[in-house]
């Protein structure tokens, strides 16, 4: 599938946003401290581009507005209601802490939850197509969430060694979070890597009964926007190089200078750096592991283009 | 709305496709292009249209497989292999895994003929209904930033304008061969569903549970070139002659 850019930007963006409302919502940095109440505005700031950027491939995005009338049957649909309906108790947790510098349990919880409400519906518009076998399965919402929740903790780790909150539980629940994202998508590559393909040449064309299928012919000599939307193959001969660069920088260099972080105790604008330092390196980890879920997985399609 | 209709809809308009008499000479294609960017909603546009690397939207594209039975070869006289041209456009599917996708409820499926459409003035091009079918029958089409999909040419079949030899799909109306049937396959007594039933009708990718509508018709099975040069010898053979075959028979041979 094709790796569009501003999807990859969307889905690592507010992952990481949502991820970071987690943690905010639920009341685990002091809404008082100067750090604390940043943390609001980024969050916010996050979404809002990952949101806006996945308007960045639509052909008419002026219409966009009418995406929000199908949630009954369209988890892109609900996608978009849910990440409306969010904003508004993030927005009040974000007031209380910002304007008043506290914490309120019932829009925090409230905005913790339909975060991950979100994210799981953002998942799921991958999860849900059959005719894409890699993705079609409940591993996926799984990874989306622990990713989107273990780049929240990292990057909320910055704000608690900014002042913000305890600085030994975040950065632990946050590399286990990693362990969690990294060990789930582990597991969601190998299923990938085993698939046994549900439809092939044969079933596509119906001619399994006389033999073996092989595309003699493509209807067209160039390619065209199933090819290029679908048949994606640049830099997949890299990908087993990629996936190791995302697992060190999404997974174990934030693990590590997150661990160091913890054992020496340290506090103030340095250890806040070293954190914020290990939340973008995180993000570039998870864009190359987001760009891969794209690059790498098959579409049904190929079967009636020999690829 | 782009849930489906609840109930199986009272028509099942669809295509069958006849891949035994199929030649793969594209007419079909042609003509779909050259009526669907001219009538319902925007043009069918192409992208470098007069350069080298020329693509662009369309509903209907005919691919040319090879199949190899078991142990077959591709050539010599015992040679097994066969093209079997496939033209594939919208199968109009019963369970459209691409209207239920759509976010906006420009995809429908209607439910008086069961045919699957693009509102065009919802349409945000997101691509996700293309996503979802695995048949490829969705292309976006590059300058209006909206999805295009075959129609079953739905401004023919019911336009009393036209001649009635002509309210059936441009891509039936032109083909040559007689490989593209139009009708009800929802009545079991139409005559596409009496093909369908007579041919051993398919379904493509029954496995991804889309349950379509257009059938395809397999091709007949064929003799192998060995069983057809089996005559060949007999050329040579003169016994059984008669008469003045007789005769010339044994004057040649001595001579």
């Amino acid at each position: 599938m094709h790796p569009a850019f501003s999807i990859i930007v969307f889905t690592t963006l507010s992952g990481l946003g949502y991820g970071l409302a987690v943690v905010l919502g639920l009341g685990l940095l002091d809404p008082a401290a100067l750090a604390t109440k940043c943390a609001h505005v980024l969050a916010l700031a996050l979404i809002s581009a990952g949101l806006l950027s996945s308007t960045g491939h639509l052909g008419n995005p002026q219409r966009a507005w009418r995406a929000f009338s199908q949630w009954r049957s369209s988890w892109l649909s609900r996608e978009g209601v849910m990440a409306i309906v969010t904003f508004v108790p993030l927005l009040v947790s974000a007031w209380a802490s910002v304007i008043e510098g506290r914490y309120l349990a019932v829009p925090g919880f409230l905005g913790t939850a339909l975060s991950l409400v979100t994210v799981y519906c953002t998942a799921m518009i991958y999860a849900s197509l059959k005719s894409v076998q890699a993705w079609h399965t409940r591993l996926t919402p799984t990874c989306y969430l622990l990713f989107a929740a273990a780049g929240g903790f990292v990057l909320a780790c910055a704000f608690a060694f900014a002042g913000g909150g305890n600085t030994v539980t975040l950065p632990l629940l946050a590399i286990l979070l990693l362990i969690a994202a990294w060990a789930t998508k582990l597991r969601w590559r190998e299923r990938m890597k085993n698939l046994v393909p549900l439809s092939t040449p044969e079933s596509a064309t119906g001619l399994g009964d006389i033999g073996r299928v092989r595309l003699f012919e493509r209807p067209h000599v160039t390619e065209n926007y199933l090819t290029r939307e679908m048949g994606f193959k640049v830099a997949r001969k890299h990908a087993a190089k990629l996936w190791r660069i995302a697992i060190v920088a999404g997974g174990v260099v934030p693990a590590l200078l997150l661990l160091v972080l913890a054992i020496l105790g340290g506090q103030g604008v340095i250890a806040a750096a070293v954190a914020a330092l290990a939340a973008v390196i995180h993000w570039g980890g998870v864009f190359v592991e987001r760009w891969l879920f794209f690059a790498q997985a098959r579409h049904a399609v190929m079967n009636y283009y020999g690829s | 709305m782009t849930s489906l209709p609840s109930l199986p809809t009272p028509k099942k308009l669809g295509l069958v496709i006849d891949l035994d008499t199929c030649v793969g000479c594209h007419a079909c294609v042609v003509s779909c292009k050259e009526w669907n960017t001219g009538g319902y909603g925007s043009a069918l546009s192409d992208q470098d249209p007069y350069g080298a690397d020329v693509s662009g939207a369309w509903l209907n594209r005919v691919h040319s497989f090879e199949v190899m039975p078991e142990g077959g070869e591709v050539v010599g006289e015992a040679g097994q292999a066969r093209i079997v041209h496939f033209p594939k456009s919208c199968l109009h599917c019963e369970d459209a895994p691409c209207v239920t996708v759509c976010p906006t409820g420009a995809s429908y499926k209607r439910s008086a003929d069961g045919i699957v459409l693009v509102d065009e003035d919802k349409c945000i091009g997101c691509g996700l209904c293309a996503w979802a079918c695995p048949y490829g029958a969705r292309e976006m089409d590059l300058a209006a930033g909206v999805m295009k999909k075959c129609t079953l040419c739905i401004d023919r079949i019911y336009n009393e304008t036209l001649e009635e030899v002509d309210r059936v799909p441009s891509c039936v109306r032109t083909c040559p061969a007689n490989a593209r049937h139009f009708g009800d396959l929802g009545d079991p007594n139409s005559a596409v569903s009496i093909l369908v039933a007579e041919r051993g009708g398919i379904d493509l990718m029954p496995e991804q549970g889309t349950r379509p509508v257009n059938k395809y018709l397999p091709p007949r099975p064929r003799k192998s070139l060995a069983e057809s040069a089996h005559m060949l010898p007999l050329a040579d053979n003169t016994e059984g002659a008669k008469g003045f075959f007789a005769w010339l028979d044994g004057m040649l041979d001595r001579i």
